[in-house]
């Protein structure tokens, strides 16, 4: 158990009398890349706010690199450095430039040197093929853009683990290859991470785990080839139907 | 040509003393307004509160400030303070007080309105980045929330340095009490004056007020 980055044990969490997660256990080696998938409105997104703990929960235990992840704690501005988080809607600091949006943290939160952090701030931009934007401002980039930046400024804490809730659903098509390429290198070189996403192919190709949430519950958390090939249980089935008819309505077109 | 009275304008130090009247009231409003900023932002704040009771608190003050007519607060202020409280003091420091009362009133609300309006995956992405909730507010919210209330604020002043001209009535030598004592000191040699010395008045505070309404425009448009 000793590579278990993240665990959480029994999450439950509510919303007044509405259970969104009920008795969900989880747990994250370094390393890994785990997608998680389910349909709208089943407590993909709250499970990954619980998880940095933007969200008090009524039931459970998180465990970050040892370090227990409690709502409202003292530490928990050291821990949420560890963990970087990218959501669907576009969160960049509109009145910052690209650079000062991504060295805010690092120089107030971690109080490192502007010019350190400003020079890999820099580097971090060029692999992602954005250093010619450091003096933009988020409204002068694209949706794809502005993913990218947001990811960059998550990066520059040097997270152990990234978090990304459906970082391309707001995105025109032809953008979100950009980002999801941009995740693909950082699976590459290692990086553990929890990833929400719509995008089958994708997961497909990303994931060491799938994770199949429904109801607040996890349905099944097994390997790709095993979830996309042979769901074990009829929800899962039903739920990957939704995709492939879609292509099946599509090739009767043509 | 008729007699407009323009002419007592030019007699003596009539004009220079207009200008200094017109500095008394622009000397209030500054300070009204350099006070009211720093204890509106303070107030716009605690206006986001959650707690019922300070919600009512401040609610009720701004409400009582805006709808008690300024010259009835000057009026409270400057002989309430003489008559029940035995104090002494003077118009112009009556009018900072009731002016910064007004205007803490006005920006609180501003603020308020300007806070709330930040949507909230902006502190949920700052707390994600490990901010913590004063480093959001100063670096994040704040610097946001100023660009959408400096054009605000500025209407705000223009406001104020037109409503100094209500407190002649407790006193205060401001402009348009210059030019009344202007108007009384002429009534034998230019019987016209009045309309010649209220115009001139009239256009101090139009070239005074109509270039900050402009600029508060300008960065609305730019801003906004
Ligand atoms: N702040 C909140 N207050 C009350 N209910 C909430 C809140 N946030 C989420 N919920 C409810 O929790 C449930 C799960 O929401 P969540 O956003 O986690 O779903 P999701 O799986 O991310 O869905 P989607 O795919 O549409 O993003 C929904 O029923 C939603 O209405
Ligand atoms: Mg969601």
């Amino acid at each position: 158990m000793a590579d278990e980055l993240l665990t959480a044990e029994h999450l439950v969490k509510r919303f007044d009398d509405n259970t969104v997660l009920d008795d969900v256990s989880l747990s994250v080696k370094k390393g890994e890349v785990i997608v998680v998938v389910g349909p709208s409105g089943c407590g993909k997104s709250t499970l990954l706010r619980c998880l940095n703990a933007l969200e008090p929960i009524q039931g459970g235990k998180i465990t970050l690199d040892g370090e227990a992840v409690v709502y409202g704690s003292k530490n928990l501005a050291a821990i949420r450095q560890k963990i970087g988080m990218v959501f669907q809607s576009y969160d960049l600091f509109p009145h910052l430039s690209v650079l000062d949006n991504i060295l805010l943290a690092p120089v107030k939160a971690q109080k490192r040197k502007k010019d350190e952090a400003a020079a890999e701030a820099m580097k971090l931009l060029e692999r992602v093929g954005l250093a010619d934007k450091a003096k933009s401002f988020p409204r002068q980039l694209s949706g794809g853009q502005k993913q990218r930046v947001a990811i960059v400024r998550a990066l520059c804490m040097h997270p152990v683990m990234m978090l990304f809730d459906e970082v391309t659903a707001a995105l025109d098509p032809e953008m979100v290859r950009e980002v999801l390429d941009v995740m693909l290198n950082l699976a590459k070189q290692g990086m553990t991470m929890i990833i929400v996403t719509h995008e089958m192919q994708f997961a497909k190709a990303i994931a060491d785990r799938v994770v199949f949430l429904e109801n607040g519950e996890i349905i099944e958390d097994t390997d790709p080839n095993t979830f996309f090939e042979h769901p074990q249980t009829e929800r899962a089935k039903q739920f990957l139907n939704i995709f492939s008819f879609e292509r099946s309505k599509k090739d009767e077109k043509n | 040509m008729p007699d407009l009275g323009l002419d007592v304008l030019f007699k003596g130090k009539n004009m220079l003393r207009l200008l200094g009247g017109l500095w008394t009231a622009v000397e209030i409003s500054l300070i009204a307004v350099a006070l009211s900023i720093p204890l509106g932002i303070l107030l716009g704040i605690i206006m986001t509160s959650k707690n019922p009771i300070v919600k009512a608190v401040t609610r009720i003050y701004l409400e009582f400030v805006r709808i008690m007519p300024q010259l009835v607060l000057l009026f409270i202020v400057f002989f309430g303070s003489t008559g029940a409280l035995g104090w002494n003091i003077s118009g112009e420091l009556a009018s900072v007080i009731v002016f910064t009362a007004w205007g803490t009133a006005e920006m609180g609300d501003l603020v308020r309105g300007a806070l709330i309006s930040i949507p909230k995956h902006q502190y949920e992405s700052a707390a994600a980045l490990s901010l913590t909730s004063a480093q959001t507010y100063i670096y994040v919210i704040i610097p946001q929330t100023v660009r959408r209330l400096i054009p605000l604020s500025i209407n705000l002043i223009t406001r104020m340095i037109k409503t100094t001209s209500l407190i002649l009535m407790i006193g205060v030598v401001e402009v348009l009490k210059v030019a009344q004592q202007i108007i009384e000191a002429n009534r034998m040699t230019s019987p016209n004056a009045a309309f010649g010395v209220y115009l001139a008045v009239l256009l101090i505070y139009f070239i005074l007020c109509w270039p900050i309404s402009l600029l508060a425009r300008r960065l609305e448009k730019k801003w906004g």
